[in-house]
């Protein structure tokens, strides 16, 4: 019996002297309950991630005299409603040239990993092939971080890597924006630029989507 | 011998371990929360596989999908010397207590002249606040996003440089950052209204953006399958 007392059973014997015991007991509960509220509370409210954001530069306005730059391995992306995009390689030249090259003809292409990934690793096979070479280096401990990304950087800059011109209608959205610059970035295109459309080049857009 | 009958007492569990793992739960939320000032408006920007974080230190253009140009600065002291330059420039007065309000705000649409009375808004008055235009850019009439931001720039570099030199006297290393541009548009915006707030900035030699993505996987990406049919 003496040993069911000292547990703190619910026995009335020696009442007096096991109340005092009790006593430095404080009943917790509220402020567990509080403890758990401000969790919660802090858990909803809380931003977990930070917002991400894409570095990009925009070009500064040529001066008026100037010529567009002769782009030689280029590919233009345009933009128009419903998501569509079209695109045409290299120089713009809506009459053909004498060498009897064909008229420049929009192409329409999707965001798919058929559509316009594919274009974009194609033409882009120079950068994307050195940078895959390089980060086999880099894997191998040959080579250090900091001189892969110089030289990532001078093969995405390189003559024989893609240049893309990105110009949009008044009815493309900025999530098409962002999904083709998106898209440049993951297949490793490094020099493209948003620009606005040529007259001539809206022309054969309409005629396009009409 | 004498086992305890268990039957006797009320079944009691040791709480002490879950509620010392609560108030850990509590105190790293506590510290690690950053508290974020509601926006005026729902800006809901497309996804990307980015990974950069946005730097703190920017000078925010929002677009929401209607157009409207929502206008921020990170830094509160550059912000209140912003307002009181556009102040000066559009005769708008603004009482002290207004001024001080500002700086705890965050991003506004509003005419310069709706202002004052924005400011005294409550939070939740002012996601119903009327007229809220966005800032007008209007580059030959009323270019007063334009201003804005020429003084945010002008202000949030000056604090920077101030830091930096004050830091560079007291022999400390410095761990401010640059001043940023930040464009956050919404993903069904066209894109001719975010062309436009570009060429506001490009037309003030800035050149170099950080345009806010979301990161891509987390948000729901709706009409994807559609788009590959063709």
């Amino acid at each position: 019996m003496a040993e069911i007392a000292d547990d703190g059973g619910g026995h009335k014997k020696g009442g007096k002297k096991r109340a005092k015991k009790q006593s430095t007991k404080i009943d917790m509960t509220p402020m567990v309950d509080l403890g758990f509220l401000l969790l919660t509370f802090f858990v909803l409210t809380s931003t977990f991630s930070k917002p991400k954001s894409m570095e990009i530069s925009f070009p500064a306005p040529p001066p008026p005299d100037q010529k567009p730059p002769e782009v030689k391995n280029g590919l233009s992306i345009i933009l128009s409603k419903d998501h569509k995009i079209f695109y045409y390689k290299g120089q713009f030249n809506p009459e053909g040239n004498k060498e009897g090259k064909p008229a420049t003809q929009l192409e329409e292409t999707n965001f798919s990993s058929e559509g316009l990934h594919k274009i974009l690793l194609e033409m882009n096979s120079y950068a994307h092939d050195e940078i895959a070479k390089l980060e086999v280096k880099v894997k191998n401990k040959q080579l250090a971080d900091s001189t892969f990304k110089r030289l990532a950087m001078e093969a995405k800059g390189d003559k024989r890597s893609l240049t893309a011109l990105i110009k949009t209608d008044d009815k493309a959205t900025y999530k098409d924006v962002i999904d083709v610059v998106d898209e440049l970035n993951v297949c490793m295109v490094g020099k493209y630029v948003i620009i606005d459309m040529s007259a001539p080049e809206y022309a054969l857009l309409t005629e396009k989507i009409k | 011998m004498s086992k305890k009958p268990s039957k006797g007492g009320a079944p009691s569990l040791d709480m002490t371990p879950m509620v010392d793992l609560a108030f850990l739960l509590v105190t790293f939320f506590m510290l690690t929360a950053s508290f974020r000032m509601a926006e005026p408006v729902v800006v809901d920007p497309p996804a990307s596989h980015a990974e950069k974080t946005l730097p703190e230190n920017t000078v925010l253009v929002s677009i929401d999908n209607n157009g409207r140009a929502f206008f921020g600065v990170a830094n509160a002291e550059a912000k209140v010397a912003t307002l009181l330059k556009m102040s000066d420039k559009y005769k708008v007065k603004f009482s002290a207590e207004e001024v001080k309000k500002f700086g705890g705000m965050s991003s506004f649409g509003v005419d310069i002249k709706d202002l004052p009375k924005y400011i005294d808004a409550t939070e939740a008055e002012r996601m119903k606040f009327q007229p809220q235009k966005g800032v007008p850019n209007d580059s030959l009439k009323n270019p007063q996003l334009r201003d804005w931001i020429l003084y945010a720039a002008q202000e949030t570099n000056g604090v920077y440089i101030r830091e930096r030199d004050k830091a560079k006297a007291a022999g400390k290393d410095f761990v401010g950052e640059k001043p940023r541009y930040a464009i956050k548009a919404d993903a069904n915006a066209k894109y001719i209204y975010v062309k436009d707030v570009i060429k506001t900035f490009t037309d003030m030699k800035i050149y170099r953006f950080n345009l806010i993505t979301s990161l891509e996987g987390g948000g729901s990406k709706p009409a994807e399958p559609g788009k590959n049919k063709n």
